[in-house]
């Protein structure tokens, strides 16, 4: 295969080349959008169809941030389509595990049983991945008055242990919670005693007076106690999330079943709290700003982005761009008349900076490949189906 | 996790309800056997000392501790399903 170069029509230079990358971005408008890499996007007689080798050569991945549960990455060289549908993928079909039935035996709190339970549904919960990855899914009946999604369901011929709550798709957890009046015996104070003293404290005057998320327990079944025990039981993500408040004499008793789902479905069964990316933004400086103007360049971007340097020619300061990364594109600098036609500002249509917070269940780099490895998947059926079509089956 | 089975209302007993049958009825008390065990003390709270008061059928809707009239009934100890949605 020849060189790049050779085959295009008209050999660009690298500045070329890389203005095509470049999203205009000006005081009230933006422009050249469109995605420039469809073949024939550039007259017909270049050569710009799609080419691994090419692809390969362009994909990159730089990681900025790699903490286990907050990924910062540049993701390079892919089109806006590839990216968002990576960004979509992490947000609603990823599966993870989340509460699913709620069984109250008791909630006498002033909490409301429909309200008790949704909350329970969003509290994140984390645990053995290799586990996690070991559950399979839990395919929930239609409610028994729903008789056209019964009928439709039994069309469907699934498995019927699908629906069965297992070791392998269900985790059980439960969480009794009493409150009482503390005691002298029992805790070294005496809450009513202090409560005549004039304490107004009820974590002084009370015992369990908040429901707090590490109040629920974990109950292995059958082989899920060699996947999760130990570091790797079932819990939940945040130990001091709020769930209920309780007074003496009010009780809290439910058992909790938690099944794999996927983000579409619900936002409990959501792995990442955001995934998102932008556009590493481009700041050119056409002419050289100078003085006073520098300072006040500087002053129109986030610190560090704009940095002030000696000028040899002139003895001047002279603002130098230093970092776009931290720019926010606020196009403060497109308002003010001294950097007319001096300052051109734009952000790169390939090159995607992604930030992924991941909720606790699974690490954030590793929810990127999964998002991957589903987008592969997808195309996979997506090209089975297209082949039977072709044949006609 | 004991319960009581609930029990659904008969037909059969359909003649103790309403006021058709004479003289024999006493208001709007459905007090045929096949409706509901009336003998079975009910828990009530207090709704002022919050007391336990346990209440049989025909006892004075009363206190015993405190003599106050306002009761409240304590929430069934039937296992609730939610989905958590």
């Amino acid at each position: 295969m020849p060189p790049k170069a050779d085959r295009s029509w008209a050999p660009l230079t690298a500045e070329q080349l890389e203005q095509r990358r470049i999203i205009g971005i000006n005081a009230e408008t933006v422009s050249h959008t469109a995605a420039n890499d469809i073949p024939g996007h550039y007259g017909p007689a270049q050569d710009d169809s799609w080419n691994l080798e090419r692809f390969s050569e362009n994909l990159k991945v730089n990681f900025h941030a790699n903490q286990s549960y907050n990924a910062a990455f540049s993701l390079v060289g892919v089109d806006a389509s590839i990216a968002n549908a990576f960004r979509r993928v992490l947000i609603a079909e990823v599966p993870t595990l989340a509460i699913e039935d709620v069984f109250i035996f008791s909630n006498t709190s002033l909490i409301q049983d429909e309200v008790f339970a949704h909350r329970m549904g969003l509290v994140p919960l984390t645990g053995g991945e290799e586990g996690l990855r070991w559950m399979r899914w839990f395919r929930k009946p239609p409610p028994a008055d729903d008789y056209a999604a019964q009928a439709a369901w039994e069309e469907e011929g699934y498995d019927e242990s699908e629906s069965v709550p297992s070791d392998y798709n269900t985790v059980v957890m439960s969480l009794q919670v009493e409150c009482r009046w503390a005691t002298q015996e029992l805790d070294g104070r005496d809450g009513k005693a202090l409560a005549k003293a004039g304490s107004n404290d009820p974590e002084e005057r009370y015992v369990n007076s908040n429901v707090y998320a590490r109040d629920l327990v974990f109950e292995p079944q059958g082989q899920q106690e060699q996947f999760f025990s130990g570091e790797n039981r079932i819990r939940p993500t945040n130990p001091d999330i709020l769930i209920a408040k309780l007074r003496p004499g009010q009780k809290i008793d439910i058992r909790c079943h938690c099944v794999k789902g996927i983000g579409a479905d619900h936002a409990k069964f959501s792995p990442v709290a955001t995934a998102s990316y932008r556009l590493l933004p481009s700041i050119e400086i056409k002419e050289p700003i100078l003085g006073n103007d520098a300072k006040k360049f500087r002053r129109c971007f986030p610190r560090g982005v704009i940095e002030l340097e000696e000028d040899p020619t002139t003895g001047q300061t002279k603002a130098v761009v230093k970092d776009t990364m931290k720019d926010t594109v606020s196009r403060e600098c497109l308002r003010h008349e001294e950097f007319k036609n001096k300052v051109k500002l734009g952000r790169y249509r390939d090159h995607f900076i992604f930030s992924v917070e991941s909720t606790g269940q699974f690490k954030s780099d590793d929810l990127f490949l999964d998002s991957v490895k589903l987008l592969k998947a997808k195309a996979e059926r997506f090209k089975r189906h297209l082949d039977a079509l072709e044949e006609g089956r | 996790m004991s319960r009581e089975q609930y029990q659904p209302p008969s037909t059969s007993a359909g003649t103790n309800f309403g006021g058709t049958t004479g003289a024999s009825n006493t208001g709007f008390q459905a007090s045929g056997s096949g409706f509901e065990d009336t003998a079975r003390p009910v828990h009530y709270l207090c709704g002022d000392c919050d007391n336990k008061v346990t209440l049989k059928r025909g006892d004075p809707i009363r206190c015993k501790e405190c003599g106050y009239r306002v009761l409240y009934k304590e929430r069934t100890n039937r296992m609730i399903q939610f989905e958590a949605r």
